[in-house]
């Protein structure tokens, strides 16, 4: 058992925030990691910046195209949290298109979050039946959640299948939409949060895409188990520079 | 070639091999297997086919014809035939899958297609077949191939179509996919993503190389018409591949045939003055498919130059990564120059301005037939080269002729 089964079986509105290696400086990435840890923050997804994102909105693939600007690789990244068990226990997930994993070479890439604690992936461009056929075995290997999402046009029977092929949670994307473009959740959202909720599924659900403050996250973990936060928080970085992460936080969870 | 080839390849989940594939975040996922089922259901259909047939023959103006090259052949020895995709309606073999990509958004119900281009033929090509189905168009062009192909900017525009221009990165053809999926997935029910080549996710590939393969199914018949007897060689250019695919699919089982594929070398084989995918590259995943792909250091999508815009990419469509590796197709390299003087023999001896995409296939033609005086070359002419006239002669000059 991991980090993140403990987490998801101690805790309800789980809060989890993701943000961009390398945004808004090369060297962000401890302190930023630190800092949310020490606000509150029950988890964290570290993006790993590519340079042809096909589901980012222009906040997060702003923040990518700067990050990789400053430098940002995944063998840096690595070198970046070699210590990072040291300072922080809440659960750290990686969060990245599959090219970059694919170039450093998947088992390696897996060792290597081994080594350094990272507890699980969000690959959201690695299909379910490559991931079985191919690299299942890898991640089990080497101890890490393998994170699958789902939208309001996945079919049930596809639901049941992520359900039965996941061991952590499942991250229920909350519209048919890029990240970070929509202010609120509307009657869409919510019957398909109940469907999802009356589904019973075996994995926990947390929901993204569309969080953006206090209101939402109360929304979105009303029936799933918790939320991530993505563009809001960058929103937040670049305005405020990672000096003020509490402030941040309060305002979610206030 | 056996139908079994096409009933294999790819496979149900769009693998050529070990390449293809959709790796596409779960936004897109539904979506592209609702393109798939709607394929397999609507464009297998009596009634989809006749239409396609229809439009082809009354509206395309298809059988293209082929042509043997007098001149040119005289000239470099071997007997040089041409698959005048020039002469299919827009001026390219684009619009054989763009009609075929419209007329299933209609069935669909679509309200919009979108698309990348790089040279602006796909552009031109869907913005056509845009307004012949009442439909609307959008389409993302870097800046770059914005200024460098400007009369077909302006046909777009004419045939109703918006132009998005690209301003991220090299403002070419990778950055205008990037923009087109994005602006695709804002809505992906009223919007159609019609890719411009045998690129992309699952089923795009596939459906591009069908619709295409009608430019072969023609060729190979054509070309027995005329001469008794199958060609020894099959010459077209690889960008992402679909005029290559098109032409090759009728000649893959054809061991009397040698396949060349030719990729654009640029300036040099150096990192950046290039797009020699198959030649240079080595596998990666690319908007959502796996295949040979030219890298930065870092691993991602590289850096690449071509005289020909539409040449211009760093990645190239599974099948041809899957044939390479079954050595079914050899991929060659013909330079910048080597294509500028190949455009200029081509319309000097025959009258016949070549695309720049297709005079790379020209100019590997013309080195065929000086090796083998005695072959017959098929060269898929997939353009013609009007849109390339004023960069060519303000950037490479006029040759020999008096001011």
């Amino acid at each position: 058992m991991n980090r993140i089964h403990q987490k998801l079986q101690a805790d309800n509105k789980i809060l989890s925030i993701y943000f961009t290696a390398g945004y808004p400086s090369l060297n962000d990435t401890v302190k930023i990691i630190q800092d949310l840890e020490k606000n509150g923050v029950d988890m964290i997804e570290i993006g790993l910046p590519f340079s042809d994102p096909l589901a980012d909105g222009p906040t997060i693939q702003a923040s990518s195209t700067q990050a990789l600007k400053n430098g940002m690789t995944t063998s840096l990244l690595f070198q970046q949290l070699k210590d990072i068990r040291e300072s922080v226990s809440i659960p750290l997930i990686l969060m990245g298109y599959f090219n970059p994993v694919l170039q450093y070479g998947v088992e390696d890439f897996c060792r290597k979050c081994q080594e350094i604690g990272i507890d699980g992936l969000i690959l959201p461009d690695l299909p379910l039946d490559v991931y079985q056929e191919n690299y299942e075995a890898i991640f089990n290997k080497y101890g890490l959640v393998n994170v699958f999402l789902i939208t309001p046009q996945t079919s049930d029977d596809r639901i049941d299948q992520i359900d039965a092929a996941s061991d952590g949670f499942i991250y229920m994307v909350s519209s048919a939409s890029v990240t970070g473009s929509q202010d609120g959740f509307g009657n869409n959202q919510e019957t398909y949060f109940q469907r999802i909720a009356d589904m019973k599924l075996k994995n926990p659900q947390v929901v993204g895409f569309g969080i953006s403050n206090s209101e939402t996250f109360q929304q979105a973990t009303k029936q799933a188990k918790g939320a991530i936060i993505g563009s809001a928080f960058i929103k937040f970085l670049t305005q405020n520079g990672v000096d003020k992460i509490g402030d941040f936080v309060k305002g979610i969870r206030k | 070639m056996s139908e079994n080839y096409f009933k294999t390849y790819p496979d149900k989940n769009g693998f050529f091999k070990e390449y293809g594939g959709a790796f596409i975040p779960p936004v897109l996922e539904a979506e592209m297997k609702k393109i798939t089922d709607a394929y397999y259901s609507i464009s297998k259909s009596h009634n989809f086919i006749s239409e396609l047939r229809s439009i082809r023959k009354h509206y395309q103006g298809r059988p293209t014809p082929v042509y043997y090259c007098n001149r040119l052949s005289e000239k470099y020895g071997g007997r040089i035939y041409l698959k005048r995709e020039d002469l299919n309606h827009t001026g390219a073999h684009k619009l054989n899958h763009c009609m075929g990509e419209a007329l299933l958004a209609k069935h669909l119900g679509k309200k919009k297609l979108i698309a990348e281009t790089g040279a602006g033929q796909h552009g031109v090509a869907l913005a056509t077949a845009a307004a012949y189905f009442g439909l609307e168009c959008e389409i993302h062009m870097g800046e770059v191939d914005i200024a460098k192909e400007h009369p077909n900017v302006v046909r777009m525009k004419i045939l109703g179509a918006k132009v998005v221009p690209v301003s991220h990165g090299l403002k070419t053809l990778k950055e205008a996919v990037d923009s087109a999926f994005e602006a695709y997935l804002k809505d992906p029910i009223t919007t159609i993503y019609c890719i411009g080549s045998v690129v992309g996710p699952h089923p795009f590939p596939m459906m591009v190389r069908d619709f295409q393969r009608v430019v072969g199914i023609e060729a190979k018949e054509q070309f027995f018409e005329m001469t008794g007897e199958l060609p020894d060689k099959v010459v077209a250019c690889v960008g992402g591949g679909s005029n290559a695919m098109g032409i090759f699919s009728s000649f893959l089982d054809e061991p009397e045939c040698t396949l060349y594929g030719v990729e654009p070398g640029g300036r040099s084989m150096e990192y950046g003055e290039h797009a020699a995918t198959m030649t240079l590259g080595t596998p990666g995943v690319i908007h959502g498919f796996k295949c040979y792909m030219l890298k930065d250091e870092k691993g991602e999508p590289g850096a690449v130059h071509s005289v020909a815009s539409g040449l211009d990419y760093p990645g190239v469509g599974p099948e041809h990564s899957m044939l390479k590796d079954l050595k079914k197709v050899n991929y060659e390299v013909v330079s910048d120059q080597e294509t500028i003087d190949a455009f200029y023999e081509l319309s000097r001896l025959e009258g016949i301005i070549p695309a720049l995409e297709s005079a790379h296939a020209v100019a590997y033609a013309i080195k065929l037939a000086q090796q083998n005086p005695q072959s017959s070359i098929l060269v898929n002419l997939s353009g013609r080269g009007d849109k390339d006239i004023d960069y060519v002669v303000d950037t490479f000059g006029l040759p020999d002729v008096e001011k």
